[in-house]
């Protein structure tokens, strides 16, 4: 780890950048000023062309790669994707990864400290959507001098940014990668995220979302949330082939004990959730995702509402995933080629469900890094300078699952 | 194989900036020569993983899919061109990718080895599957199972109610006009709906 790891990109340091200019949001309120926390890995070159934009989804955050010097084991939730040597090459490409507004790692979000009131926003932290991210995020790239991103890319939630970035900048953007995510949330998934967010409106430690003020923590529903969310980032098939019916004692107790080992990790990612995540957080994220709807305004015509979009795409899915299936992506497909743009589609073949966009699969890296050079190519970034090293980092699961789930 | 043959044909029928679809694209050599030389803008079509990742080294914009499964990511007349090379004998459902591929071309370009060829013919003739350079596989682990000869294409164009707009017949790279479905090795063909 760290220094030693020739394909980590070292110790990261976050950055913080504060925004003056008021935020007209989507939802009709103002963010009279704001701050966002980000981290880059790379060097810009001359011309400023090599920028390449990590959009988070759900609960991540602006640590996409690298570790802290002074907490080695945190590393960045996307770190097997992003580093000299990997998929994205930091050896060719400026990578920024940025916390969103409405976050709660730093980025001015629920949690933070309303200038008016000297006080925790709370419940009056204004809704943000998708839009309103990307347009944070096209004034964070005017402060740090980039023009037009050489990629935007990000999986589930963070894929909806990416392609939001084409439609409103789309001359700022060259490639968009949209991966595991889809145009708008089903039914299924809207109600997945309702019974998340009643989960946590109805703990009593809520308190309206001004739970800061009560000095209180709406653990129990945040840890039902996410318990809710992890079952469904993960497949059927994974979730039965890891735990199966394995319990605790050979006999069972006849209680309500925790006595599978499902049971016992759902609560552990739960309770290990709720410590570190902002509950007015996860409501906002969850409704961003439910509003996320590109084609609202021409009438449910996705292709219509992608005749803007200048930008190319790379659009992936994985088999297994029953969150944001293929045929989600495939709409995307048949509406970015119904509206002209050029576009590579990959369907990979991995077990995990939904949380593949995060792990170590080679023939999702692999295709992911011949897109990435050929971007490299274009820009005129050269050749690979280390040697691409697929699946170098050996995926031990559980570790997985447990030290980048804050991805989705 | 010897796509290479049909490539340089079916290349010189492509105008400049067509906008072009190649089902079963392979490793995307075609569409990268039409980018080159052409101009041409479009999409492959590709099933394997591991061709697509191809593809996407080479340049071109692919898309994973099975063609066998219909075109439904695709409007009708959205392309100029919808290229079928040396895929035919290895599809079940010629008959519903050719529909496809005329709902979905201005025209359509298919190329299959030729059955017929003498060669192919002097094998079964002597008791054995044909071997040869256009059908390089034992009959036991062979993609290929709807085989045709040049006459039988026509006759499922016309079956389709499709126009043949040229019939070529090639051997290495060379076009054989005398006796062509028995001496050539390669029939490429080009047509359009009705």
């Amino acid at each position: 780890m760290g220094d030693t790891d020739p394909r980590s990109v070292g110790a990261a340091t976050a950055q913080r950048a504060g925004f003056l200019e008021p935020l007209i949001l989507k939802a009709g309120k103002t963010l009279a000023s704001y701050e966002l926390v980000y981290e880059t890995y790379g060097t810009l070159n001359a011309d400023r062309s090599n920028a390449v934009l990590v959009c988070h989804a759900l609960s991540g955050n602006h640590h996409v790669a690298g570790y802290y010097a002074d907490d080695p084991g945190k590393i960045g939730w996307w770190d097997n994707m992003i580093g000299p040597g990997k998929p994205i090459d930091t050896d060719r490409f400026f990578v920024i990864g940025v916390n969103n507004l409405g976050g709660c790692h730093g980025s001015t979000g629920p949690s933070s400290i309303d200038r008016a009131t000297g006080k925790p926003y709370g419940a009056s932290f204004p809704l943000v959507t998708v839009e309103d991210w990307v347009a944070s995020q096209a004034r964070l790239m005017d402060r740090l001098g980039i023009e037009r991103l050489a990629a935007a890319i990000g999986g589930s939630l963070g894929g909806m940014q990416a392609m939001q970035w084409t439609l409103d900048f789309p001359d700022r953007i060259r490639h968009a990668f949209v991966i595991a995510a889809a145009s708008r949330l089903s039914t299924q998934n809207i109600a997945f995220n309702d019974v998340a967010r009643m989960a946590i409106v109805s703990d009593p430690d809520f308190h309206g979302g001004n739970f800061h003020a009560h000095k209180a923590i709406p653990a129990r529903g945040l840890k039902l949330a996410r318990m809710l969310g992890h079952i469904t980032y993960l497949s059927e098939d994974l979730l039965g082939e890891k735990f199966g019916r394995e319990t605790k004692r050979d006999e069972y107790g006849y209680n309500y004990d925790v006595e599978f080992e499902i049971e016992s990790y759902l609560r552990y990612q739960g309770d290990k959730f709720a410590q570190v995540f902002d509950a007015n957080t996860y409501l906002i994220m969850t409704k961003a995702l439910d509003y996320f709807d590109p084609a609202k305004e021409t009438g449910g015509d996705l292709a219509r509402a992608l005749s803007a979009a200048r930008a190319s795409f790379f659009v992936c899915s994985f088999r297994s995933d029953w969150r944001f299936p293929p045929a989600r992506s495939r709409e995307l497909v048949k509406a970015m080629v119904a509206s002209g743009r050029p576009v590579t589609y990959a369907e990979i073949d991995a077990p995990h469900g939904h949380d593949a966009f995060l792990l170590d699969n080679p023939s999702y890296h692999q295709i992911v890094a011949a897109y990435f050079d050929n971007i490299a190519t274009a820009i005129g970034a050269g050749p690979r300078r280390t040697a691409l090293a697929i699946g170098g980092a050996e995926l031990e699961e559980m570790r997985g699952f447990q030290g980048q789930r804050e991805g989705t | 194989m010897n796509r290479r043959y049909d490539f340089a044909l079916i290349s010189s029928w492509i105008p400049e900036r067509s906008r072009v679809l190649d089902l079963g694209c392979g490793d995307g050599e075609l569409l990268a020569g039409l980018a080159a030389t052409r101009n041409v803008t479009g999409y492959g079509i590709e099933i394997d993983p591991a061709l697509v990742l191809a593809s996407v080294k080479n340049g071109v914009s692919v898309i994973q899919d099975d063609i066998e499964s219909g075109l439904e990511t695709f409007a009708r007349d959205s392309f100029d061109f919808v290229i079928l090379s040396q895929t035919l004998q290895a599809v079940r459902n010629v008959e519903g990718v050719m529909r496809e591929m005329l709902r979905v071309g201005r025209e359509g370009i298919v190329t299959f080895p030729n059955f017929g060829y003498w060669r192919h013919r002097l094998d079964i003739f002597g008791g054995h599957m044909p071997v040869s350079r256009t059908l390089p596989h034992s009959w036991y682990d062979t993609p290929n199972i709807h085989l045709c000869t040049v006459k039988d294409f026509e006759d499922l164009c016309r079956k389709l109610g499709a126009v043949i707009l040229d019939e070529r017949v090639i051997h290495e790279g060379r076009q054989v006009n005398f006796m062509p479905n028995l001496l050539g090795s390669l029939g490429v063909f080009r047509f359009k709906e009705k």
